[in-house]
C-alpha cells in the first residue's frame, strides 16, 4: 500500500475524529464530512483514498463511538499508524475494517504529507528516503477480518 | 492469587482460573446501549442476519444522550430503538424520562457484584464501583453480544490505586480521580483494570466510588473497580433482587501493580483544556467562565447537587455567566425537588433541566460557541467536546463548579 501520510499528535481523541454533534448520523459518507474537523476542517477534502494517518501515543482515546473509525473509513484512510492506540477504538476500527498499525518510532520517521509505503505481509513501513520501521504484525484472524472489510462481512462470508 | 478481574472473567467464561493476557469468551450478564450508539448496534445486528437477541431480559436500553429529541434525526434514532425494543421484547427499556444510563443502571438494580457488564458507551466502567467487571464496547461488538450473549475479552492486568489520607474540607472524589489521572497520564492505565482501594475509598459512599470508576477510561482503563464492602451490599440489596457474588483481589497476584496515592494534602483540582490529564490545583488557575455545567454520569448525583446547593444557597450566579444544572436521573431529580435543592438553583439564577447527558458531549443542549469557556463536572474536556472546537472546557467537582458560578471564574469553595 502506498499513500500520503497525514500526521497528528498524541492523544487524538474520538471527539476530534468525529465530534459528538454528528453522532446522530450512522452513514459513512456523512460522518466522513466531519472527520478530524476540530483540527482540520478540510481534512475530508485533502485525504485521498488509500492515504494514511500517522499519529503519536494513545490514538482514539475517549468514547466508544464506532462512528469514529467509520468516518476514517469514509475519508478513505487505508490504515492508521501510531505509537500506540486506545483499546475500545482498537476493537472498533478492526470491526469496521480499518487496520491499526502500532509502530513505535513512527512519528520520527515520517513527515506530514510524506508519501509512504506499508507492507502488510512484511510488517514494514518505508518513508521517502527509504528508511524503514517495523510495526507489530497483525494476527491472521485479524487480517482476515480486515481483508473482508470488517467483522460483519467476515461473519456473513463465514456462514 | 488472581485479581478480582481475573476471578470475575474466569467465572464468566466457565473456567476455573484465567490470568492476565488470556483471551476469554465471556458470557455477558448485562448489555446496555443507548439512543446514540443504539442505532448503529441495531444496524449491525440486522446486517449480521441475526433475528432474535440472545436474552431480552439481560439487555438494558435507556435514552439519555438526546432527550427529548432535539432534531428530526434524533427523533428518528429514538424510533429505531423503540421499534427494536418492541420487536425483541426487551424488558428493560427506559424512554426519555429516566435519566443517564450510568446512573440508572445501578440505581434501578441492574448492576450487582461479580457480573460482567458491557455497554456501548465508554463510561460503562462506572459500574465497577459495585464490584462488577464493566467495560465499554463499540456497536458491532454490541451486535455480537445481542446475537450470541458473549464476547471475546483479553484479561487485563490491574493497576490498583491504594488511596490513603482523609480528604480536606471541600475536596471530593472528583479531585482524587483528577489528581490520579494527572499523575499517571491519559494512557497511564491503557488496557488495564483500575482498582481503587485503601482507607479513603472505604470511607467513600457508593456514589463517590462511581466518580472514581467513571473516569478510569480517561487514563485508558478497561474498567474501574472497587471491592464490594458492606456499603456496596446495602446499596445493592436495596435496589436489586439479582443474585450476586463478591470477588476480591489477592494482593500477591503477579498481574497486580500497586500505586500508592496519599490525598491528605490534596487541594481542589481542575483539568484544563484540552486533555483530562492536564490537571492543576484550582489555586493555580485564573479563568473567567461563560458557562458552568453541573451534571453528567460523573457528578450529577444527589450528593453533588447537595454540595453545590450548600454553596449556592442565597447566592447568585455571576452576571455574564450561565449555569446549567441537570440531575442525572429521575430519582435524583425527584429527591432534589423534595429536599428543595432545585429551588436553590433556580433562585440563584441557574437553569435546571430534565435528566439527560446535557452539554457533556456537545450534541444536545448547552453547546458552547467559539471562544467560550465552560467549567463542567463531567469527564471530558477534549477540543470541541462541548461544541465549538475553539471553545474551552475545564473539569471540576460540583463544589468547585458552584463556587465558580458565583464568582464567574474558576475558584475553590471557601
Amino acid at each position: 500500500m502506498k499513500g500520503t501520510a497525514w500526521k497528528f499528535g498524541d492523544d487524538i481523541d474520538t471527539d476530534i475524529i468525529v465530534p459528538g454533534r454528528y453522532l446522530i448520523y450512522t452513514d459513512e459518507e456523512r460522518l466522513a464530512q466531519h472527520c478530524m474537523e476540530g483540527l482540520d476542517a478540510d481534512f475530508d477534502k485533502k485525504c485521498k483514498k488509500g492515504d494514511f494517518i500517522v499519529a503519536g501515543r494513545n490514538f482514539g482515546c475517549g468514547s466508544s463511538r464506532e462512528h469514529a473509525p467509520i468516518a476514517l473509513k469514509g475519508v478513505g484512510v487505508s490504515a492508521v499508524i501510531a505509537e500506540s492506540f486506545a483499546r475500545i477504538f482498537y476493537r472498533n476500527a478492526t470491526n469496521v475494517g480499518v487496520p491499526l498499525l502500532e509502530a513505535p518510532g513512527i512519528t520520527e520517521l515520517v513527515e506530514n504529507e510524506e508519501e509512504i509505503e506499508v507492507d502488510m505481509d512484511k510488517g514494514l513501513i518505508t518513508n521517502q528516503s527509504g528508511e524503514t520501521i517495523e510495526f507489530k504484525k497483525l494476527p491472521p484472524f485479524m487480517l482476515e477480518i480486515l481483508e473482508q472489510g470488517g467483522l460483519i462481512e467476515y461473519l456473513k462470508n463465514k456462514r | 492469587m488472581p485479581t478480582m478481574s481475573e476471578k470475575i472473567l474466569a467465572r464468566a467464561s466457565g473456567k476455573s482460573e484465567v490470568e492476565a493476557g488470556d483471551i476469554v469468551i465471556a458470557n455477558i450478564d448485562v448489555a446496555m446501549t443507548h439512543d446514540l450508539t443504539g442505532p448503529l448496534s441495531v444496524e449491525s445486528f440486522e446486517k449480521i442476519g441475526a433475528e432474535k437477541v440472545w436474552d431480552p431480559s439481560k439487555i438494558v436500553i435507556p435514552f439519555d444522550h438526546q432527550v427529548p429529541a432535539d432534531s428530526i434525526d434524533s427523533a428518528n434514532n429514538h424510533m429505531i430503538m423503540r421499534e427494536f425494543v418492541k420487536k425483541q421484547n426487551i424488558e428493560h427499556f427506559y424512554d426519555v424520562n429516566a435519566g443517564v444510563c450510568h446512573q440508572i443502571l445501578p440505581e434501578l438494580g441492574h448492576v450487582v457484584p461479580g457480573e460482567v457488564i458491557v455497554g456501548a458507551d465508554s463510561h460503562t466502567c462506572t459500574h465497577g464501583a459495585l464490584g462488577a467487571f464493566a467495560t465499554g464496547i463499540g456497536s458491532t461488538d454490541m451486535a455480537m453480544v445481542f446475537s450470541e450473549g458473549n464476547l471475546w475479552l483479553k484479561v487485563p492486568e490491574t493497576n490498583r490505586f491504594e488511596i490513603t489520607g482523609k480528604l480536606k474540607e471541600n475536596v471530593y472524589a472528583k479531585d482524587v480521580i483528577l489528581h490520579i489521572i494527572g499523575q499517571v497520564s491519559a494512557d497511564g492505565s491503557t488496557y488495564k483494570a483500575c482498582e481503587f482501594a485503601g482507607e479513603t475509598v472505604s470511607d467513600m459512599s457508593v456514589s463517590d466510588r462511581m466518580v472514581l470508576c467513571n473516569m478510569a477510561i480517561e487514563m485508558g482503563g478497561k474498567t474501574g473497580l472497587v471491592e464490594p464492602d458492606q456499603k456496596t451490599i446495602d446499596y445493592v440489596e436495596k435496589r436489586s433482587d439479582k443474585a450476586y457474588k463478591v470477588y476480591k483481589t489477592d494482593l500477591d497476584s503477579p498481574s497486580l501493580n500497586i500505586i500508592d496515592i496519599d490525598v491528605s494534602d490534596l487541594e481542589p483540582q481542575v483539568a484544563c483544556p484540552h486533555h483530562v490529564d492536564n490537571v492543576r490545583p484550582v489555586s493555580e488557575v485564573d479563568q473567567e467562565l461563560d458557562q458552568v455545567f453541573l451534571g453528567s454520569c460523573t457528578n450529577g448525583r444527589l450528593s453533588d447537587l447537595r454540595q453545590a446547593a450548600k454553596i449556592l444557597k442565597g447566592k447568585k450566579v455571576a452576571k455574564g455567566t450561565r449555569m446549567l444544572v441537570i440531575p442525572a436521573s429521575k430519582e435524583v431529580y425527584s429527591r432534589a425537588l423534595d429536599e428543595g435543592l432545585l429551588k436553590i438553583f433556580v433562585d440563584a439564577g441557574a437553569l435546571v433541566s430534565a435528566p439527560c447527558c446535557g452539554p457533556c458531549l456537545g450534541g444536545h443542549t448547552g453547546i458552547i460557541g467559539p471562544g467560550e469557556v465552560s467549567l463542567s463536572t463531567s469527564n471530558r474536556n477534549f477540543k470541541g467536546r462541548q461544541g465549538s472546537p475553539d471553545g474551552k472546557v475545564f473539569l471540576s467537582s460540583a463544589a468547585v463548579a458552584a463556587a465558580s458560578a458565583i464568582e464567574g471564574r474558576i475558584v475553590a469553595p471557601e
